[in-house]
């Protein structure tokens, strides 16, 4: 799209308060709208975890959780925090406020889908919320809805709650596909002069490469919610062999429950780095930006981003060792998911090594930043246990894939979107994030959190199985372990309250935050160097910025500053030592 | 700089809580201490690179902290330092991916003696079937499954005559015998887990699939179903008891093959009525109990489960609890009919009488239907009992007997006896009945309901 077509959208652009806040094509509110809903919405699912803590942490204490209950917090808390929350905050979210900014673009290149895409995306986690309304309530088949059960009674919901729970899930998939269509045509038609690929910041990288991902990844999970949905309600047998269901012979014949794993998984474990690639990608811009050094290795960060998405793609069946496949699947995947590990560790290390030999201003974003690096290599460590095949044998099902996950996947991405959030934020809303409470809402959800999930691999290896409403009436679990569940569960109380100072953080600095600086943390990329803080439709003014040079010039010898944004070109650097000046530039 | 010192202190933080942490592996009781050896390398690989990596962060973070005048070096990339982690890392992967897929190779392959069992999971159940004398499971078909024929096994194939049936959730095996399990699944996914022997695999309604591991110690040992199976899940508990291989042939010995299942005799109404004379007195002249002599009412009950009940109470597995006098008393009682044959007779009679009058209940019904909505799915709409479920009738058993049992579930007199595997799982179910109130309203609402037989 040219600069002069972008003008004359401008032209007819009506300022209403409707057009301008509810029925927007601007990405920058559609992309508040995607985050306020998925927040919300986490918030939820952020509720359902507590009650289920409650039910695990002090069993037989509360009446109104029954094994049905708890069955539905325990899926729909894993649902909501992968899908709508994670999957929508992070490129919803972040791709549609980040991509036309850090590219120098004005806006998506297809506005009208952009907005088509935020209220599909609303109608899904409607549709979804509804099914705590319908008679049996939600779905309590586990966020993977592995059938048969997920559609026989004897799971909860297996009436109402999964038909809702398929059909969410197929909107969202509309959704995400209007919107990740044009993440990717914009971030390969529209980038601004000047910006090559090679040039691109990692978050932009780390966006396009999930997009890329989901866009193949999402129509497995669709192709089996509407095969299951048959089998539901048309009474077709992809997944349903012949069955006794509470003592009646079913209809179904032929079917394989194994199939669906397939295809859950052909999405699911690409999911898994769709939330991660993206977090990567900005965390890694937020390390250099904090650390006023360039990021480590650059060329080699992109390369990993793209070879661990395609990786990605051929590992799923790690989530199956013990599903009953062939076991001789277990050779292969087991060989590709540690591959996968080379590239995941060589980030971890370039971005230790960016921090290496830094000048790191230890702001709020720099701390969440290095919380991730701690969780993430936790978290990608107790990974090799689940991916080396064997060890999957004593630990899969167990609670240690629970802490492995939540550590890895929950956790990690989550220190990301703070990061991200506390970072982007005096962009976004022109005020700066208070600090005091910012450096409380950090230091309990790290430490809390981790107090969470750490012992959670312990209590796995002792055997305790995950998805149990009550532990009681075992040989081998000690007393001991009730006692630690019980820590566990004040620690994610406490993490949980804590992150209510973050929302209160928000509004407070909403209302009377200090006003941001235009580029507060002294950023090399484009959406900092904007001629209105916040940025206005269109993004630009008058005159789109032009690239001279990749994101990462912090530092660079001989430079009066310490940081030289894209957008300037060599001859308007001060220079102090114009020799090393030139010797960097080589 | 805090930040330096607290990942400092989570990291040494961790590496005590590993070393102190009561939480470990159960003592191992199969053959694949080579799963334990894998899992200890691998600990001591990632747990250095866990160590490595944190600390020089930590350094990293404390010495290159933002001091007035700092400047950052200006380095876009290390092409040798990126090569050697690289190379080092691929390293430390193939050090721990080599021993796995090892180990995985002696998994897929059982040896060529060991021997086969069938273990069949169901809501929230599981049975076990060996092959008999000819060494040879016989076919199975889910659509034969019925109830005489639990296991579905094709009654054409002279391979299955001899099958042994264990109509149990325990299963004995030999020890030091290298077994395979096949497993199969009548209904939805389940999984087949002893934390002992470290290996597990889930069970695939339309397929089979196994597992195989040798027990290397006697004893007693947890079956978990560890794959979400529905809201019983996790009330889903087997055994596995390991037995010297004499004992072991002992116990298989005296379990029932196929062919005699399909073999039992009927009993005879008129035969039985005189064994039932002495359970007249309490029970009453057409079964309808007394609550004076706290004797629950039989007629209208399930036959099948009557007699499990009447094997409990010969078994001492139930009525010798602590606080249940009651069914100590029946103890004796059924001793009377120790013999099957006077059994069946008995309880041929008990299938005659006809269905007494309702008692009244009082209680919330509202509650009651949302209490019985973790009750429904094995014991019915109308609390009819569902043989396949193993869940008796509920429905027109009078109220105080019901809520005396309930409570008994909730205190384990009922359900605290090793091999009273169906009452254990009520002891676990009955927990979402918070309180007295709570007991009230469930046996109001299961007063309500009628049964059509």
């Amino acid at each position: 799209m040219t600069d002069s077509a972008i003008a004359s959208h401008d032209e007819h652009y009506q300022a209403s308060f409707g057009s301008k806040y509810i029925w927007s094509q601007d990405h920058k509110v559609i992309a508040i709208q995607y985050s306020i809903t998925a927040i919300m919405v986490g918030v939820v699912a952020l509720v359902l975890s507590g009650l289920m803590r409650l039910q695990l942490g002090f069993p037989d204490q509360f009446s109104f959780i029954d094994p049905s209950a708890y069955l539905q917090f325990v899926t729909m808390h894993g649902m909501i925090m992968v899908v709508y929350l994670l999957t929508a905050l992070l490129l919803g979210g972040f791709g549609n406020y980040l991509i036309p900014l850090m590219i120098g673009a004005r806006d998506m290149v297809f506005p009208v889908l952009n907005m088509l895409s935020y209220w599909t995306y609303l109608l899904s986690v409607l549709v979804l919320l509804a099914s705590f309304f319908v008679p049996g309530g939600p779905t309590g088949a586990g966020w993977t809805l592995y059938p048969p059960q997920a559609i026989l009674p004897g799971t909860p919901g297996a009436d109402w709650g999964i038909l809702l729970m398929l059909i969410s899930l197929g909107i969202f998939i509309v959704a995400f596909t209007m919107g990740g269509l044009n993440y990717v045509c914009t971030i390969l038609q529209a980038r601004t002069k000047g910006m090559t690929l090679m040039r691109m910041p990692l978050t932009i990288w780390g966006i396009f490469v999930a997009t890329v991902m989901g866009l193949l990844a999402f129509p497995a999970l669709l192709v089996s919610a509407i095969m299951m949905f048959l089998d539901k309600v048309v009474g077709t047998s992809f997944f349903m062999p012949v069955i006794i269901s509470l003592g009646e012979t079913l209809d179904h014949t032929g079917g394989s429950p194994i199939l669906f794993q397939h295809l859950f998984w052909f999405f699911g474990h690409p999911e898994v780095y769709i939330v991660a690639l993206p977090a990567f990608g900005m965390v890694s811009d937020i390390l250099a930006t904090h650390a006023r050094k360039n990021i480590f290795g650059y060329r080699m960060m992109v390369w990993a981003i793209v070879g661990i998405g395609l990786m990605s793609f051929v590992v799923w069946a790690h989530h199956m060792y013990v599903s009953g496949m062939n076991p001789y699947f277990g050779f292969f995947f087991a060989t590709t998911t540690l591959i996968i590990a080379v590239p995941t560790a060589l980030k971890v290390y370039n971005w230790v090594l960016t921090l290496w030999k830094g000048n790191i201003h230890l702001t709020l974003p720099m701390l969440f930043a290095i919380g991730f690096i701690f969780t993430f290599v936790h978290g990608g460590l107790s990974g090799l246990f689940l991916g080396n095949v064997v060890i999957d044998l004593p630990l899969s099902d167990t609670y240690f894939v629970v802490g492995h996950f939540h550590m890895v996947m929950g956790l990690s991405p989550i220190l990301v979107l703070y990061a991200a959030i506390y970072h982007w934020f005096p962009k976004v809303s022109g005020k700066m994030l208070h600090e005091g409470l910012g450096r409380i809402h950090f230091w309990t959800t790290l430490v809390g959190a981790y107090l969470v999930f750490l012992p959670m691999h312990y209590l796995g290896i002792l055997g305790l199985p995950r998805r149990y409403f009550g532990m009681g009436g075992t040989e081998y679990i000690p007393e001991s372990a009730q006692a630690l569940n019980a820590n566990i569960t004040i620690a994610a109380l406490v993490v949980a309250v804590a992150q209510l100072i973050f929302i209160a953080n928000v509004i407070i600095s909403l209302r009377s935050g200090k006003k941001a600086d235009p580029n507060p943390w002294g950023a090399t990329t484009l959406e900092w160097q904007t001629p209105d803080n916040p940025p206005t439709h269109g993004n630009w003014g008058p005159e789109a910025p032009v690239v001279y040079r990749w994101a990462y010039d912090f530092s660079v010898p001989g430079v009066k500053q310490d940081f030289i944004p894209q957008n300037v070109p060599n001859s308007a650097v001060e220079v102090t030592d114009a020799a090393a000046f030139a010797e960097a530039g080589k | 700089m805090a930040i330096a010192i607290i990942i400092l202190l989570l990291v040494i933080g961790t590496v005590i809580f590993h070393f102190i942490s009561p939480w470990w592996f159960t003592p191992l009781a199969s053959n694949w201490s080579a799963i334990d050896n894998t899992v200890e390398l691998t600990f001591w690989i990632t747990g250095i690179v866990f160590v490595a990596v944190n600390v020089f962060l930590v350094y990293v973070i404390f010495r290159y902290r933002h001091k007035p005048g700092l400047k950052a070096d200006y380095e876009p990339e290390n092409k040798k330092l990126e090569g050697w982690l690289t190379l080092a890392t691929t390293i430390g992967i193939a050090a721990m991916l080599a021993p796995g897929l090892y180990i995985w190779g002696q998994f897929v392959a059982p040896p060529d003696d060991s021997i086969e069992v069938e273990a069949v999971g169901q809501q929230w159940h599981w049975s076990y079937r060996f092959p008999g004398a000819d060494g040879q499971l016989g076919k199975v078909d889910t659509r034969l499954i019925s109830e005489d024929n639990p296991f579905g096994l094709d009654p054409s194939d002279p391979a299955g005559q001899d099958d042994i049936l264990i109509f149990s959730n325990e299963l004995v095996l030999p020890l030091d015998q290298p077994v395979k399990v096949l497993l199969r699944s009548k209904d939805v996914l389940h999984n087949f887990t002893v934390p002992q022997f470290r290996v597990k695999m889930d069970l695939v309604p339309g397929m089979l699939s196994s597992l195989w591991f040798t027990p290397t110690s006697v004893g007693a040992f947890d079956l978990m179903c560890e794959e979400l199976c529905g809201i019983g899940h996790y009330a889903m508990r087997g055994r596995v008891v390991v037995k010297a291989q004499e004992d072991f042939d002992d116990w298989l010995a005296r379990q029932v093959t196929f062919a005699q299942t399909q073999d039992r005799v009927a009993g005879d109404s008129a035969l039985g009525r005189a064994h039932y004379q002495v359970c007249a007195s309490c029970h009453g002249a057409e079964g309808e109990g007394n609550q004076a002599l706290n004797a629950p009412r039989v007629a209208g009950q399930d036959i099948w489960y009557l007699r499990r009940q009447l094997h409990n109470y010969q078994q001492g597995v139930r009525g010798t609890a602590e606080g249940d006098q009651f069914g100590g008393q029946m103890i004796a009682m059924a001793g009377l009919v120790a013999d099957e044959q006077s059994m069946q007779h008995l309880l041929a009679y008990i299938d005659t009488m006809p269905e007494p009058a309702r008692a009244t209940a009082e209680g919330n019904l509202n509650n009651g239907r949302q209490l019985y909505r973790n009750c429904v799915y094995c014991h019915g709409e109308q609390a009819q009992g569902i043989y396949h479920m193993n869940a008796p009738r509920l429905a027109g058993l009078e109220p105080w007997y019901l809520a005396r049992q309930i409570g008994y579930f909730r205190d384990r007199i009922r359900g605290g006896h090793p091999d009273d595997f169906y009452g254990a799982q009520m002891s676990l179910l009955v927990q979402s009945l918070r309180s007295e109130e709570d007991i009230a309203d469930i046996v109001a609402y299961i007063n309500s309901l009628s049964a059509a037989d």
